[in-house]
């Protein structure tokens, strides 16, 4: 016998890769929605995230002398670049795509250990980057052009509009968030702006300009609801970022219409629905404990909530999510949970009161 | 069906549950073997000490182990035979190690002592429970405590609740299921003595929902013994049968950490346990033998009553022996069982179970890939401990942080790595690490002692100078009074001047030994003194004063 086992010697058939696998079917849905909705620039941009991912995922295993095969086979690296894919704007070219995989790989998730070691979401730390440093490429929406339809690019032009800075000015198009706070800077108050441009059964589908996987709220909850069927995800995080922003956002549209959005328009818009199920349920750079998950969640939500209305970025979901992301292992060092045997102090119970022979 | 409200315990698995491949058939029993051998360990506690030697004859049933100390019980001869070695032999035990044994050499005859049943109900209790070690009584359960001692309610006490323990919650292992449908009644008439001894208000039996045939036998059993017992069902879910884990699922009392299950008023008995306590205490018979399952890749997989001493390869033979592509041997289950190295192993008390392993029922584990924090071990915890965080501050070799999460209050039931999607060992970090802390801690011990000799003998080395000094002293005083008193010529002066020198030298050899240099100070340096330690004091509770106010 040359190698010994050690107890348990049974395992549940459970794998990394597998729940990797679980959380991009889950994205399935919503992806493809993006991909006719946007058309072929949107797949090109999304296989240049991916190629880009894994050769940056290779590159720096094979930089450490440590087998590249395992961590391909994963698929973190590759559901980090489809979360990022997801968060760009659909008609973003290639190098947006390439920049931000191999920022979100090998700088926010090698360099600080790799797998399991990353202190932020690396698809929300690289869209941070290329939205501080690319502004004017990451808030260029284009209008919906369905792949079907007439006003969609071919595959010649798809591919100058990715690869070779093709214009596109008139299909541009601005989000409803942007469009918002443009008007607000204008000293054009929400009652005015808001009507004609806010139509929520669009949002509800998706058919608005947006990031590319971002725009339907509905496919997104149906892939969180999986996610959370499969048990892959719990509720905690989910439902506590969707309450952080709708709950300030009721509060504060019922005392000032006129100046704070409605709960249901910041639900629907930008990429609260995506961040809630398949960002802020990271389990590397979230709390462990459901309690900490929830304040985690509620901390996201209100961040973005407070980003949304009163910073200078029209969307917050990803900052919040980095501060968050940040207050993670404080978090996790105050809520633990209750040992047995022990009190919340973790302190040994006190015995039962001896009983007397009567 | 079930009276009784349940408490479900936190985390837990449902493993392939691989029940069926033994619970068929009934308890099979074994030729007698040519040779035994009866390990003096088999137990929780110190090992038995030796009564026979080479060469000795034996009966069956004939004690040839004492228990030595209070954590201990007998061990007897398997059969009636001839001592042919006390030696170290292959044991059953993770570490493959061998340990002290006696081997015996069966006569054929199968002679045994007469046993003497027990009259339980009016010995007085030390006596009755003293019996019951000497009879080899241990827990079947797995973790061999010595049964004397659990069945002590203390002095003053008593154990509200006994719970029998038949959850069998380990995947494969079905002697306890079989024991139960075939033997119920010895099974309750054990636990009726049990509950005398303890005092105990209640009896509940905990059975999984996976044993109806166990359950609907054991509440016949209570029947017709016109017996108050509970059979409650419980949920399919490992660990249901840690003893803390069905003492909170049948009752909702939780044993402080630390602690002692009495110190929630419950004690809990494997069902084997009791059965073997009917057998010593109705047939006055010690622990000669035990159920167990063979099962796996074997021929015909069932459960054997089989003498504890049987060599395990023996048994593997009796149940039709290994089949082609067999790939090693588990002693108890998939989950907390262990590797067999050596089938010359004998069984013992603590061996429920021995499976055979092939690659497809026990496939190699995958090569452990990072942790992602997915937190899924915390869910599985039936401790409620962070499995993650105690294996990332066990792997760093952060010991004292890895305390800090409870390291301790791991059972070891494996659920963490059961469902670890990493396929972490995470269980042999928490080994290691209780390892290294208890050697670190005997370390410590051991330097704490030194130190402690090494200051005694110091005491003792200044304690004989002094004692030298004043011995010298006293003695050139004696001798100046004695000058004095006789003469005072010259000669007698200059005596007179070499002993007070000879004082003054001892006493100078006094203070040399134990700095005084506080003695004999003027006032004024006194005063000095005081006034710097009233100040010190000022200082102290001033800068205590501060702490209180930032806490």
């Amino acid at each position: 016998m040359s190698q010994l086992a050690h107890s348990p010697h049974a395992h549940a058939p459970v794998s990394v890769g597998k729940v990797m696998a679980t959380v991009m079917l889950a994205l399935v849905p919503a992806t493809v929605f993006g991909f006719w909705l946007y058309g072929w620039p949107a797949i090109f941009l999304w296989t240049v995230c991916v190629a880009a991912a894994l050769l940056g995922e290779a590159a720096t295993m094979q930089l450490q002398g440590r087998p590249a095969r395992p961590a391909l086979l994963d698929g973190s690296a590759l559901l980090t670049a489809w979360l990022l894919a997801l968060s760009l704007p659909p008609w973003a070219p290639w190098w947006i795509g390439a920049i931000g995989s191999l920022f979100a790989v090998v700088v926010t998730k090698q360099v600080f250990g790799g797998l399991g070691q990353n202190v932020f979401n690396p698809a929300m730390a690289a869209r941070v980057m290329l939205l501080i440093s690319f502004p004017v490429e990451m808030t260029l929406w284009t209008a919906p052009a369905p792949i079907t339809g007439l006003h969609a690019p071919g595959f010649a032009e798809a591919w100058r509009i990715t690869f070779g800075g093709g214009a596109w000015d008139a299909m541009t198009s601005a989000s409803l968030l942007g469009h918002v706070k443009t008007e607000f800077t204008r000293g054009v108050d929400l009652l005015s702006s808001l009507p004609g441009y806010y139509v929520p059964h669009d949002s509800v589908w998706g058919q608005r300009a947006g990031s590319l996987g971002e725009t339907s709220a509905l496919l997104l909850l149906f892939g969180g609801l999986y996610l959370i069927a499969r048990r892959i995800v719990t509720w905690h995080a989910p439902v506590a970022m969707l309450l952080g922003v709708a709950v300030p956002a009721l509060i504060a549209n019922t005392l000032a219409p006129a100046h704070y959005l409605g709960p249901l328009p910041h639900l629907l818009s930008g990429g609260i629905v995506l961040g809630a199920f398949f960002i802020a349920t990271d389990p590397v750079t979230s709390p462990n404990t459901a309690t900490g998950q929830f304040i985690f969640g509620l901390g996201c939500g209100l961040l973005t909530w407070i980003i949304r209305t009163w910073g200078g970025y029209p969307e917050g979901v990803a900052f919040a999510v980095m501060l968050m992301n940040a207050t993670t292992p404080m978090i996790d060092l105050y809520v633990k949970p209750r040992i047995y045997g022990r009190n919340r102090k973790g302190q040994s119970l006190p015995a039962a009161p001896s009983k007397k022979e009567a | 069906m079930n009276a009784r409200t349940l408490h479900p315990f936190h985390g837990g698995v449902h493993p392939e549950e691989h029940k069926t491949e033994s619970n068929g058939r009934p308890i099979a029993t074994m030729p007698l073997l040519p040779c035994y051998v009866v390990p003096l360990r088999q137990h929780i506690g110190t090992p038995a000490a030796p009564m026979v030697k080479a060469g000795d004859r034996v009966l069956k049933g004939q004690m040839i182990g004492q228990a030595e100390g209070y954590v201990s019980t007998a061990v007897h001869a398997p059969t009636s035979g001839r001592i042919l070695a006390v030696e170290p032999r292959p044991v059953p035990h993770p570490s493959g190690l061998p340990d002290l044994c006696i081997v015996i050499e069966s006569d054929g005859e199968d002679r045994a002592v007469e046993f003497q049943p027990l009259d339980w109900r009016s010995l007085d209790p030390s006596a009755l429970r003293n019996r019951i070690r000497d009879l080899g009584l241990a827990g079947l359960g797995g973790a061999v405590f010595p049964s004397y001692i659990k069945l002590n309610p203390g002095a003053t006490r008593k154990v509200p609740t006994l719970i029998l323990n038949g959850a069998e919650c380990e995947p494969w292992i079905t002697c306890d299921d079989r024991l139960m449908r075939e033997r119920a009644d010895g099974i309750l008439r054990g636990a009726a003595a049990m509950q005398t001894m303890l005092h105990a208000d209640e009896i509940i039996v905990g059975i999984e929902d996976n044993k109806p045939e166990a359950v609907a036998a054991l509440q016949a059993a209570a029947k017709h013994l016109g017996l108050p017992v509970e059979v409650a069902i419980v949920p399919t879910l490992y660990p249901s049968g840690g003893g803390k884990q069905l003492a909170y699922l049948l009752t909702g009392k939780e044993m402080p950490a630390g602690g002692r299950s009495t110190d929630a008023g419950v004690q809990v008995f494997n069902v084997a346990t009791a059965y073997s306590l009917h057998r010593a205490i109705d047939l006055g018979e010690p622990m000669l033998a035990r159920v167990v399952t063979v099962t796996g890749h074997v021929a015909e997989p069932q459960n054997f009553e089989v003498r504890i001493g049987t060599p395990i390869g023996d048994l593997i033979r009796q149940a039709g022996g290994e089949l082609a592509g067999a790939t090693g041997k588990l002693i108890g289950g998939p989950m907390m069982g262990f590797e067999l190295r050596d089938d010359a192993a004998p069984l013992t008390k603590a061996v429920n179970c021995v499976i055979v392993k092939n690659r497809k029922l026990f496939p190699a584990a995958p090569p452990a890939m990072p942790c992602i924090r997915c937190g899924e071990c915390a869910r599985a915890c039936p401790a409620l401990l962070q499995p993650f965080e105690m294996y990332w501050y066990a792997k760093a070799k952060d010991f004292g942080k890895a305390q800090s999460y409870r390291l301790f209050d791991c059972i070891e039931c494996g659920c963490c790595s059961y469902v670890c999607p990493s396929h972490i060992p995470l269980v042999d970090f928490f080994r290691f690490a209780k390892g290294e802390i208890w050697a670190r801690e005997r370390e410590k011990e051991a330097s704490e002692q030194a130190r402690q000799r090494h200051e005694f003998h110091q005491f003792r080395l200044e304690r004989e100078k002094q004692e030298k000094a004043d011995k010298l002293a006293a003695k050139a005083v004696d001798r100046l009074k004695t000058v004095e008193t006789s003469s005072s010529d010259p000669e007698a002066e200059r005596k007179k001047a070499i002993l007070q020198a000879a004082i003054e030298r001892a006493q100078k050899a006094k203070e040399g030994i134990t700095p005084k240099n506080v003695d004999g100070l003027t006032p004024q340096i006194q005063q000095e003194i005081a006034d710097i330690e009233a100040r010190r004091a000022q200082l102290r509770e001033a800068a205590h004063a501060k702490d209180e106010d930032n806490a």
